[in-house]
């Protein structure tokens, strides 16, 4: 069911683990809904220096995490930001249609990792424009 | 199976190849034994008589009478007609259904529609082991009850129900008692009237059988209507031209499997206990199902921490099949109704792992697969944020 990029990334995940002195750090989903995606960045001169992960879910879950967390490596903090859930799905090459939701967790936790920076660097929250209720606690 | 091209199959029981004896004894019967049963000329008096032969193959299987034995298409066909003949047949006499929470979908979903045309239908809960209460089947009976309808074995867990209290229960209060023995069938002992069975269901494909192919054991007693109507075929029960090699097939199937019981059991049994030791030695992993009143073929686990369908993709990768109970593998993302009806949170269902043995599994598999299980298991808790630090490598 799944394509041959996202068993790639499946098993041989990038940026998988965490950082000890994160500059932000993003936490969505619930066990219940068998899914939790955590993500951890370190922040320099406004670039995504580092990004980690670390994921309970399915294939797809952790296929997104992993996707999302190269597309933002290395990028300035609003590129980040932007990153849509569509776009990680669409460079893992299609997720299935049922699986849509963990692209969207990714997205989701990116968004909570860079607010959690730019809450403890003194700067105002950036708002959210999706509503994906579901997956925040 | 060794080498490179090792391919493990742990999911028996969702459903087996057909076995070489089976296969042979069905291929005339698709080119030149092709006479309609119901023709008078002899090449369709060959079909009748292999079919005939069928009938006693399973009647004998099951401590039954041949005219107690009805092909059908298949175990959900089976389960279908009996509850739905049993409630429309007898409808006068009342219009309630006793039945349980961790049935297969076969019985839920026709339960479910029967309560849209007018059935009342107690759902039994169970313990946690997956296991009804012959109490509460009981308690459960009133005066307008007309079928007890409860598995013999769980397709999930492995759970062996105690059917024959049941059925003596059902018996002793005047109720039809229908058991879904799909998974039960070919596998344990079945006697219908040492069990007080009055209708049984059976598939072909579990015990090494052809898909597609099936039997309802209705007993003298039982009233209930067809759910197929048309021609005369299975004695007026059961229309529709009868799928002759199909049927050579689960009739020969299930005699060798009945005939080898003994000792097939006994061996499946042993390496599922090898299976479960193994398994559990991996921290925080949990037994689901009986541990004694079990399946000689079912392992079902939960591990913590992470999620089945992971599981399941990367045991494939490593060439072994296997099925969990997971939300994220299903169409539907329900997690198990039978893990949820046995107490378990949705949290700890979604990282289950059934692993069925077969006829073909070795001890080596079983090496093969603890291995993987174990490593597979690690790199996934070394990816989830539920870890704990002590269980982290």
């Amino acid at each position: 069911m799944y394509g041959e990029k996202v068993m790639d990334h499946f098993e041989n995940p990038r940026n998988q683990g965490t950082i000890e002195d994160a500059d932000g750090i993003g936490e969505v989903g619930n066990p219940q809904c068998g899914d939790i995606m955590k993500i951890y960045i370190k922040v320099s001169d406004d670039i995504i220096e580092d990004v980690k992960f670390q994921t309970f879910g399915c294939g797809a879950a952790i296929a997104s995490s992993s996707m999302a967390t190269e597309m933002i490596k290395g990028k300035p903090v609003k590129e980040a930001w932007d990153l849509s859930n569509k776009a990680v799905a669409d460079a893992l090459e299609g997720l299935p249609p049922q699986k849509l939701h963990c692209s969207v967790l990714a997205e989701e936790a990116i968004h909570k990792a860079i607010n959690d920076y730019r809450t403890r660097n003194g700067l105002e929250p950036w708002e959210e424009t999706g509503g994906h209720s579901h997956h925040s606690n | 199976m060794t080498g490179d091209n090792r391919f493990i199959y742990m999911d028996n029981a969702a459903t087996t190849p057909a076995r070489k004896e089976v296969v042979e004894a069905m291929l005339p019967y698709m080119s030149e034994n092709f006479g309609n049963p119901s023709s008078l000329y002899g090449i369709a008096k060959k079909s009748a008589e292999a079919v005939d032969n069928a009938r006693a193959q399973v009647a004998s299987a099951i401590g039954a009478s041949p005219k107690e034995i009805y092909f059908t298409s298949g175990g959900t066909e089976a389960d279908n007609w009996a509850i739905k003949g049993a409630a429309f047949a007898n409808r006068d006499k009342g219009n309630h259904i006793i039945t349980s929470q961790v049935e297969h979908h076969a019985v839920l979903h026709t339960t479910e529609w029967l309560e849209k045309q007018g059935f009342e239908v107690t759902y039994l809960p169970v313990d946690k082991y997956g296991m009804v209460s012959p109490e509460d089947v009981r308690e459960a009976i009133t005066d307008r009850t007309i079928l007890v309808t409860i598995m013999m074995a769980n397709n999930e867990i492995g759970t062996i129900m105690p059917i024959a209290e049941i059925g003596k229960i059902a018996r002793e209060m005047g109720v039809l008692f229908h058991t879904d023995a799909v998974q039960a069938a070919g596998h344990i002992q079945v006697d219908v009237n040492e069990l007080n069975i009055d209708m049984l269901s059976i598939s072909g494909h579990k015990f090494r059988g052809p898909k597609g192919t099936g039997v309802l054991y209705i007993g003298k007693m039982a009233k209930i209507d067809p759910l197929m109507h048309g021609g005369a075929q299975e004695r007026h029960r059961r229309a529709g031209t009868e799928n002759v090699p199909g049927i050579v097939g689960i009739g020969k199937a299930l005699e060798l499997a009945v005939a080898e019981m003994d000792s097939e059991s006994k061996r499946i049994a042993g390496l599922r206990d090898i299976l479960i030791q193994k398994i559990l030695e991996i921290p925080k992993t949990h037994l689901n199902g009986h541990p004694e009143m079990r399946l000689p073929n079912n392992v079902n686990v939960v591990f913590e921490y992470i999620e089945g369908e992971s599981i399941l993709l990367m045991l494939n990768r490593r060439a072994i099949c296997a099925s969990t109970g997971s939300a994220c593998s299903s169409k539907s993302l329900d997690p198990s109704h039978v893990l949820m009806a046995c107490g378990l949170p949705p949290e700890i269902i979604h990282g289950s792992l059934r692993l069925t043995i077969g006829h073909d599994t070795t001890e080596d598999d079983i090496d093969y697969v603890v291995e993987n299980v174990r490593g597979v298991v690690q790199k996934l808790r070394n990816m989830s944020p539920l870890t704990p630090p002590e269980l982290r490598e």
